[in-house]
């Protein structure tokens, strides 16, 4: 692994670097919000890799000329991971205005967006549950 | 280019029926919403895109259920370029199963919608219903990798909202369905990671392409990164032991009528498309592939088996124990699936089918107690077998199914994956398959007690017609699949051949095909 290697592949790198950093936003932080911002960084570091693949050595940008005489000899950035990343784009903020949209419904419901004061919440709600039909099933609970 | 000799090409209406079973729930959806406020117009219409997309996804199983295969091409564009819908057995097996529970769970939803989710919801709530029908439909039906990612997301996009829909009858749905937006989308993004490495090896998107292109480079570090993070993505779908956290909190405070739909259909077809690529895109001699089963899929497999059973057993709600239950059950899939046989195949197969059917009628029953009982903790529904006698008969039918005693659906299917275990002369293996059968034994047996051997807890009334029906007919569909295994059996033995007689490869290319300028026609 040289130093060519490690500068030619830079957009892998840095792609691995941002989706692991993502990751570890959507797992490490306790608000709820920051959890949706670190999935959409996941979700664009993959925007890069499929971009980056896209890339022809030399290539130029995939657009023919009016009149439809093509060189043969031209070479073309391949459009398509372009055109499936513009869905993937839409997915994603689909997903964040949607995973948005569930953190104010739940700011409207417990009060709160942090995630280590939803689960005290929700926890009391499970033992009084638990309480109560623990009690009515005859066991201690 | 080319495009005007598409029109030349006749098509009949019969010809058209893949992309209709699709687009029939797809135009339903807006409708759905635009008519809106009359909730029973509403759920009319969802009703008939549901049962059309049913008799649709019949005559495509009639047609390739002894072998073969249809391609459609989208838009007249031949695949590999082209988006292609590709019906063999598999897909036409579980087309059938999906639109057939739709078809069942949407008659039951009339009443328990209106009772679990407000009016003003109610027509939001089918629109998102039939957009993630389609979006199941999608993911089964296409032949294009790109296209499952696509109708996965729309799926799923639509389960996050419904389930969310539960939070009118208690808050946590909120949180579940939050919880199951992060994890479902981390497992969408790593399969189109898998996705786009793939495609950076083969420069396709078509799965008998990538099949083709695939099979020569087997060795290849990139390909086996593509395919472990296929795995784990979809791992995170169907909810395979450890990745499975979404699920219980999901079905649980998801609306009655969502959980019974989802538990039926939306893990089956993730481990659909696991099947799928296991042994269509990758092929099934893929030696990383036969480790991956072998070492981590098989061991937590049946982890899950017993796990999820015991914990199961420790429930004091009815609704969250069946989603325990189905956590175990996707062990037994799983299980089939790692003996990379023919007879572990059909039995993965069947017992999609099969488990779908069975957590239809159980997930139904929960959602008419209640329904009548105001929730579905034991507490809440001691002695309702007595006050609901129809419902509580054919949840014990479905309890049956569970277990697998003779003579129901769940039988068949734990016989042919004990028989698919001997075969393979695994057998420690067919006996944790009858051990854990017994932890089924008790967690069926603690709610059937909890139905028939109390007082009665209140008063009640039977539950309404149109919800005792549709989980009647999907009892008696346990018992008839028990018995009669004619389509079951045939329909998953020409699967499970299908998919071990790898890719089918490229559909023949189209008559215009030559058409294209040269160097149109590939990548």
């Amino acid at each position: 692994m040289d130093w060519s290697f490690f500068v030619g592949h830079v957009n892998y790198w840095l792609f691995v670097v941002l989706m692991m950093t993502g990751l570890y936003v959507v797992v490490a932080k306790g608000n709820l919000v920051k959890k949706i911002v670190g999935l959409n960084m996941f979700q664009t570091a993959v925007f890069m890799l499929y971009i980056s693949m896209g890339k022809v050595h030399g290539g130029t940008a995939p657009i023919f000329p009016t009149d439809m005489k093509i060189d043969p000899a031209t070479v073309y950035t391949n459009p398509l991971p372009h055109v499936l990343i513009l869905t993937a784009i839409v997915v994603g903020i689909a997903t964040t205005a949607l995973g948005l949209a569930l953190v104010v419904r739940i700011r409207e419901e417990y009060g709160t967006i942090e995630e280590d004061e939803i689960l005290e919440i929700e926890q009391d709600m499970a033992s009084e549950e638990n309480r109560i039909h623990g009690q009515a099933m005859g066991g201690r609970a | 280019m080319a495009t005007e000799s598409v029109h030349d090409v006749a098509l009949t209406l019969h010809d058209q029926l893949p992309i209709l079973q699709l687009v029939v729930p797809f135009l339903a959806a807006p409708l759905v919403m635009v008519v809106g406020a009359g909730r029973g117009v509403a759920w009319l219409i969802a009703f008939l895109a549901s049962l059309a997309a049913f008799a649709i996804s019949a005559l495509l199983l009639a047609q390739v259920i002894d072998g073969g295969f249809l391609s459609y091409q989208i838009g007249g564009w031949a695949p590999p370029l082209g988006i292609e819908y590709r019906i063999d057995a598999v897909n036409a097996f579980l087309l059938f199963l999906i639109s057939g529970v739709s078809t069942l769970v949407l008659p039951f939803a009339y009443e328990s919608v209106k009772a679990e989710i407000a009016e003003r919801n109610q027509a939001l709530f089918y629109t998102c219903y039939l957009l993630c029908f389609a979006g199941l439909l999608g993911v089964t039906i296409t032949g294009d990798a790109f296209n499952v990612f696509v109708f996965l997301e729309i799926s799923s996009l639509s389960t996050y909202a419904i389930i969310a829909a539960g939070a009118d009858r208690d808050r946590r749905a909120l949180t579940a369905a939050y919880d199951y937006l992060v994890m479902g989308t981390i497992g969408a993004t790593f399969f189109v990671i898998g996705l786009g490495l793939l495609y950076m090896m083969t420069g396709t998107l078509n799965m008998g392409d990538l099949a083709d292109r695939i099979a020569p480079q087997t060795d290849n570090r990139t390909i086996q990164a593509a395919f472990a993070f296929i795995v784990v993505g979809m791992g995170l779908k169907i909810a395979i032991y450890p990745l499975h956290l979404w699920l219980p909190n999901a079905y649980t405070y998801a609306p009655s009528a969502v959980t019974a739909f989802l538990a039926a259909t939306a893990t089956k077809v993730a481990v659909y498309v696991l099947l799928r690529f296991s042994f269509s895109v990758f092929s099934p001699g893929f030696a990383f592939e036969n480790y991956t089963y072998e070492l981590i899929i098989l061991p937590f497999a049946i982890l899950a088996m017993f796990a999820a059973s015991f914990i199961a057993i420790f429930q004091t709600d009815l609704k969250r124990m069946l989603a325990y239950s189905s956590i175990a059950q996707i062990g037994y899939m799983l299980l089939g699936l790692s003996l990379m046989n023919a007879s572990g195949l059909a039995a993965t197969m069947v017992h999609l089918f099969n488990h779908g059917i069975t957590k239809a009628v159980l997930f139904m029953g929960v959602g008419a107690l209640t329904l009548r009982a105001g929730s579905s903790f034991y507490a809440s529904i001691r002695g309702m077998g007595r006050a609901m006698p129809l419902t509580a008969a054919a949840m014990v039918v479905g309890g049956l199914s569970l277990i697998g005693v003779p003579g129901t659906a769940g039988f068949i299917s734990k016989w042919v994956l004990v028989q698919a275990a001997f075969e393979k002369g695994w057998w420690p293996v067919a006996f944790l398959i009858v051990l854990s059968s017994l932890l089924a034994v008790v967690y069926v047996w603690r709610f059937v007690e909890t139905l028939y051997l109390h007082e009665p807890a209140r008063d009640a009334a039977e539950a309404p017609l149109t919800m005792v029906v549709p989980i009647w007919i999907t009892a008696l569909a346990c018992v008839w699949f028990g018995i009669n295994t004619d389509i079951t059996m045939t329909a998953a033995n020409t699967a499970a051949e299908t998919l071990l007689s790898g890719s089918t490869g490229l559909a023949e290319p189209s008559p215009w095909t030559s058409a294209l300028p040269a160097g149109e026609a590939s990548h």
